[in-house]
């Protein structure tokens, strides 16, 4: 029972990131009828606002201190960052630790204008396109953002650590009546999943309550009656897009505690994330998130040890295994509708 | 041989090229500043061609049929598995090795396909996609003992190779065709010029022209008539009663055997296998070649692949030296800033040269090279667009 709990919990973080890339595509692909093989691209880029924003914060300037020499007996140089200046030392520490939530504030307008700039730069030229030329240039920009980042930050990963009180393990197991030491679970990880459940909550609230979500749901059932009655949808559905790349962009911000930020981690999370969609149902914001979480705890259940044992690499191979057999049995996955995107 | 004149001519020009390949190919002298811009070597030679197949095969699925694979490179990389295997197994003579590359790739990609063709659009390619990641994936874990994992695979001296005799003491198991050794070259120096004839070189342009010429038979037969009504309107042909699976799952597979067998060839060209050639930028790569040069034409496909093949080796080759010589007569502010400017999109930066390329392709020539070479040539002509359109992409009433 407690190994099961363990794998659930394990399978919540992966799955959270799915979940929250696969909606972004989710929200593209239903909106504006773009498959965006660049959405891998904006997770990697909000990571990198992380690292970012952290390198930023501890900009210093090199000051003598009198108090301490070096091993020669000089006195010594220490690195100050300018935040202590500003905010005294005691302050800047903090936030400096805090570096990684801080840039949630630091990556949304950041991802709200490079999706803006995709949109109106570049996806709008392609609505009328057939899919596969949409499939090819998003494809292509996903390399030259990968590359670009490459030729800033490097090939090697760049750790950033969440902040102090998250980065320890906790004891879920103690909590729940069994014995001691079954679950150690990382705080950080129950962050993450906390956080994607807000962001999600968040979107579909956005959708369900607000008179924009309403219009742009409408938008997506039938795109010419909403334009005949004199909205402006493509304005709405830019905005969408906007969105979009936010919460593929905070999802790589909360991500990199958990998978230190290296620039092809987009493309590896971008394949699994259109398995997910496929699986979730093409054109179904829940279904996209159901199957996210699915697919994740899956995952985590093939990699126990037990399940290894009797199905050696099965862990690799599973997400897809799945896919293709719903494709099989469901062909427009968990809760896809007739009619929505048939091809 | 059951072509028309014009397909005639195209496939001698196309011989031609291959056949002087190691003249054009190598038009400044050895030791010149340009010479860095010479193909002419052995080995990107052969590269030339054996993509030029690759895409060829993909051409055939993609430009006729219009469905979208993501992952061909995985039947490059079963077809490379499967050559290795003859070559450690039976003899190092490439002619089973690339035989059994070629049926392996046919049997897997008609697994994939069977699979994959329920599904049309974005699914396809999704689905493309997810096989070829999984054979990735499968190949670097589980199957080490088949693939080699991280290490790959190359004959062992003490492999068994039950057709082979015994080997020298200190000799080395080399890739032959019946004792020619695919690594011989003949060098022919001439003036300042340093040619290079491959035995390798010729035998893959030799398969690539056969394959060429079944390209071109399929092109122009009547099954490659209903790949193209496929593409146009699918919806339609079923309307008219006949069932499209049968042939895309045929084009599908075609394509799967031309990815296999230029798989034995590399694995014929050079002795080894790793599991990245399957990785799913590879399969990018084989699409940019197509849509390059030109998808749904017949020679766009050989060009995309040489135009990507030279371009990779060229521009990954030039750093920041020659970069500084070439920019050295300039005054030194615009120099250095020339040189940062250009810095980034050579080198190791291949991959976002690479990148640009495709989007400005897809963007501004979606039609590739061919479609771009026909522009200019109309150009000139000055006769009315409707009448050098051969390329029949007049878009059906929905």
């Amino acid at each position: 029972m407690d190994a099961i709990i363990l794998q659930i919990l394990n399978g919540l973080d992966k799955g959270s990131a799915y979940a929250l890339i696969a909606l972004g595509l989710t929200l593209i692909f239903g909106t504006l009828g773009v498959v965006n093989f660049a959405h891998g691209a904006l997770f990697m880029i909000g990571a990198f606002c992380a690292v970012t924003l952290s390198r930023i914060l501890t900009i210093s300037h090199t000051v003598i201190d009198e108090t301490k020499t070096d091993f020669l007996g000089n006195p010594l140089k220490v690195d100050v960052p300018y935040l202590y200046d500003i905010f005294g030392q005691a302050t800047g520490d903090v936030i400096i630790d805090w570096a990684v939530p801080i840039s949630i504030l630091f990556a949304i307008p950041v991802m709200v204008g490079i999706g803006f700039a995709m949109e109106r730069g570049l996806i709008k030229h392609f609505y009328k396109r057939p899919h596969a030329d949409q499939i090819l240039v998003t494809f292509g920009l996903a390399i030259v953002l990968q590359e670009i980042i490459k030729y800033f930050y490097g090939a090697n990963p760049i750790p950033t650590p969440a902040p102090d009180a998250f980065r320890g393990s906790f004891d879920f197991g103690a909590m729940l009546g069994f014995d001691p030491n079954t679950i150690i679970y990382p705080y950080w990880r129950l962050v993450y999943f906390a956080f994607a459940a807000v962001i999600i909550g968040a979107v579909f609230a956005f959708l369900q309550f607000t008179t924009f979500g309403m219009v742009v749901r409408a938008g997506m059932a039938d795109r010419e009656t909403v334009g005949l009655l004199g909205i402006n949808i493509d304005k709405r559905f830019t905005i969408m897009f906007g969105i979009a790349a936010a919460v593929a962009g905070l999802a790589g911000v909360m991500y990199t505690p958990i998978n230190s930020p290296n620039y092809h981690m987009g493309m590896d999370f971008l394949v699994l994330s259109f398995v997910v969609v496929v699986v979730g149902g093409m054109g179904s914001l829940s279904g996209a998130v159901l199957a996210g979480f699915l697919l994740g705890i899956l995952e985590s259940f093939a990699s126990m040890a037990i399940v290894l044992e009797t199905l050696p690499g099965i862990n690799q191979i599973i997400i897809y295994l799945v896919a293709i057999i719903i494709l099989l049995t469901r062909p427009r996955g968990l809760m896809g509708r007739k009619g929505v995107m048939e091809d | 041989m059951g072509l028309n004149k014009k397909d005639v001519t195209l496939l001698i020009i196309v011989a031609i090229l291959c056949l002087f390949a190691p003249f054009i190919l190598n038009p400044f002298p050895e030791g010149s500043a340009m010479a860095q811009f010479n193909a002419g070597y052995p080995d990107l030679m052969q590269r030339l061609v054996i993509f030029g197949i690759f895409a060829i095969g993909f051409n055939i699925l993609f430009g006729l049929t219009g469905y979208l694979s993501f992952g061909h490179a995985a039947f490059l990389g079963v077809g490379s598995y499967a050559a290795i295997w003859m070559m450690k197994l039976l003899t190092m003579n490439v002619i089973p090795a690339i035989i059994i590359s070629v049926l392996v790739a046919g049997l897997f990609s008609l697994l994939v396909g069977w699979i994959s063709l329920r599904r049309s659009g974005i699914y396809f390619s999704i689905l493309t996609l997810a096989f070829a990641q999984m054979s990735y994936s499968l190949a670097y874990s589980v199957l080490t003992p088949i693939t080699g994992g991280e290490t790959g695979l190359q004959p062992k001296v003490n492999d068994p190779r039950i057709l082979d005799g015994a080997l020298a003491a200190g000799e080395t198991p080399r890739a032959n065709l019946f004792g020619l050794q695919m690594n011989e070259s003949y060098e022919m120096a001439v003036g300042g010029w340093v040619f290079t004839f491959n035995a390798g070189y010729y035998m893959a342009a030799v398969v690539m022209l056969i394959a060429f010429y079944i390209s071109i038979r399929i092109f122009r037969s009547p099954f490659g008539m209903m790949l193209r009504a496929v593409k146009s309107n699918q919806q339609r042909l079923n309307y008219t009663g006949l069932n499209a699976k049968p042939y895309t799952l045929a084009a599908f597979v075609i394509s799967g055997m031309y990815a296999g067998l230029a798989g034995g060839l590399l694995v014929a060209m050079d002795t080894q296998v790793g599991a990245e050639r399957m990785f799913w930028t590879a399969s990018g790569e084989v699409v940019l070649m197509t849509i390059l040069g030109g998808a749904g034409t017949l020679i766009g496909p050989v060009l995309g692949a040489g135009f990507i093949k030279y371009m990779e080796n060229i521009v990954s080759k030039i750093n920041k030296s020659i970069l500084e010589q070439w920019f050295a007569f300039m005054p030194d502010g615009i120099e250095d800033l020339l040189i940062t400017l250009v810095y980034p999109f050579i080198g190791k930066g291949w991959h976002l040269t690479l990148g640009i390329l495709f989007m400005l392709v897809v963007i501004f020539l979606p039609g590739g090279l061919v479609e771009g070479g026909q522009r200019v040539g109309r150009l000139f002509k000055r006769k009315k667009p409707a009448d050098d359109k051969p390329d029949g992409r007049t878009t059906p009433a929905e």
